[in-house]
């Protein structure tokens, strides 16, 4: 366990239970990440009108940080089931990406497994993940002691957050409603790797705060996105000059 | 359980589910056409940010650029992300000056 990263490179077989205690290692960052912030979804939910089971329930199905925020925060504003489905579908659009960036690696393994294995895709676990394999060879122990971990620490945290749901006034006295956009800070930031990509995020707000302004609705992320990584693509040609 | 609730909850976890697994499923035998890979590429970015910008522009739905809690808690958010790209710290650096600027404002 201690020299597994060693034995790892040096191509010696290893157990599948040290495989699955690497993957739990390596999901420990993400859950300093989830602990506050599950525990800032579990309060907001109660807080929006779910129950404890409900708030709970949401975190065991859906493992979707941003998505769960989403909805709750749209439900709250007595948005109708449809328009939150759909947004919250948007949001998650980026995880096609993240999915067909694991093929390269996954490929060998049978479709039931791959299906198990993405229901705990998060940024994160994608993030730590494909780092991973960049120079290890993919292995399902380590992946689901990953996964496993990472979802575990956003079930507890939301059950907290759902206790003390009601015994905290108001989340926002305690900063709770900085949660968000602080995740979406550090997420925007990590992805923000070239020119090109500062330059779509640049439209993309713009064209968010726009479009809100001129259309109120929530058509604003969905459109916004799809013209910005458009536009990308389109003035890729130009914007290699860089 | 409330009804409307339940919709909510599996719709969600339907469409959460469904972008993670297809493609890798689907995919683990075919190639994809170079542009669209392209075009996912850049979708990670622009959605994130057109999801930040009206959450820290428009607290209210409307355009707030003076004595805006949001944006001025996202000035230490952003330089604490870039240097320790930490989610955890910036959550907790975020959190802790927005308690500051309400609290001062």
């Amino acid at each position: 366990m201690i020299n597994l990263d060693q034995q790892l490179t040096k191509n010696k077989p290893i157990s599948n239970m040290s495989q699955f205690f690497y993957g739990v290692k390596s999901a420990l960052p993400i859950t300093l990440g989830y602990l506050p912030l599950g525990f800032a979804y579990g309060v907001l939910a109660r807080n929006a009108g779910l129950n404890l089971l409900e708030t709970v329930m949401m975190s065991i199905l859906c493992f979707a940080g941003s998505g769960q925020f989403i909805a709750i925060s749209l439900f709250s504003n007595n948005v109708a089931a449809g328009a939150i489905i759909s947004t919250v579908f948007l949001v998650n659009l980026r995880h096609l990406l993240f999915s067909a960036s694991f093929v390269p690696h996954l490929r060998c393994f049978k479709p039931g497994i791959l299906a198990l294995i993405t229901a705990e895709m998060t940024d994160e676990t994608f993030a730590v993940a494909i780092n991973h394999y960049n120079n290890h060879e993919a292995n399902l122990y380590y992946h689901f002691g990953l996964n496993i971990t990472a979802h575990l620490s956003w079930i507890l945290a939301s059950l907290l957050g759902g206790l003390a749901g009601n015994l905290i006034g108001n989340p926002e006295d305690l900063g709770f409603n900085f949660a968000l956009p602080a995740m979406f800070i550090t997420l925007l930031v990590l992805q923000l790797n070239s020119k090109k990509t500062v330059l779509v995020a640049g439209l993309a707000a713009l064209l968010s705060v726009s479009i809100a302004i001129l259309w109120p609705g929530n058509w604003n992320v969905i459109l916004a996105t799809v013209i910005a990584a458009t536009l990308g693509v389109l003035l890729e040609p130009w914007t290699s000059k860089f | 359980m409330d009804k409307q609730i339940l919709i909510i909850i599996l719709g969600s976890a339907i469409v959460t589910y469904l972008p993670r697994m297809l493609p890798l499923v689907a995919l683990s035998r075919t190639e994809l056409p170079k542009p669209f890979l392209r075009w996912l590429s850049y979708i990670p970015a622009a959605v994130l940010a057109a999801l930040l910008a009206p959450e820290i522009l428009m607290p209210n739905d409307k355009l707030v650029f003076t004595g805006n809690p949001y944006l001025i808690a996202a000035i230490p958010s952003v330089i604490i992300a870039l240097i320790t790209r930490s989610m955890g710290l910036t959550i907790l650096i975020g959190m802790v000056t927005m308690v500051l600027v309400q609290r001062l404002m």
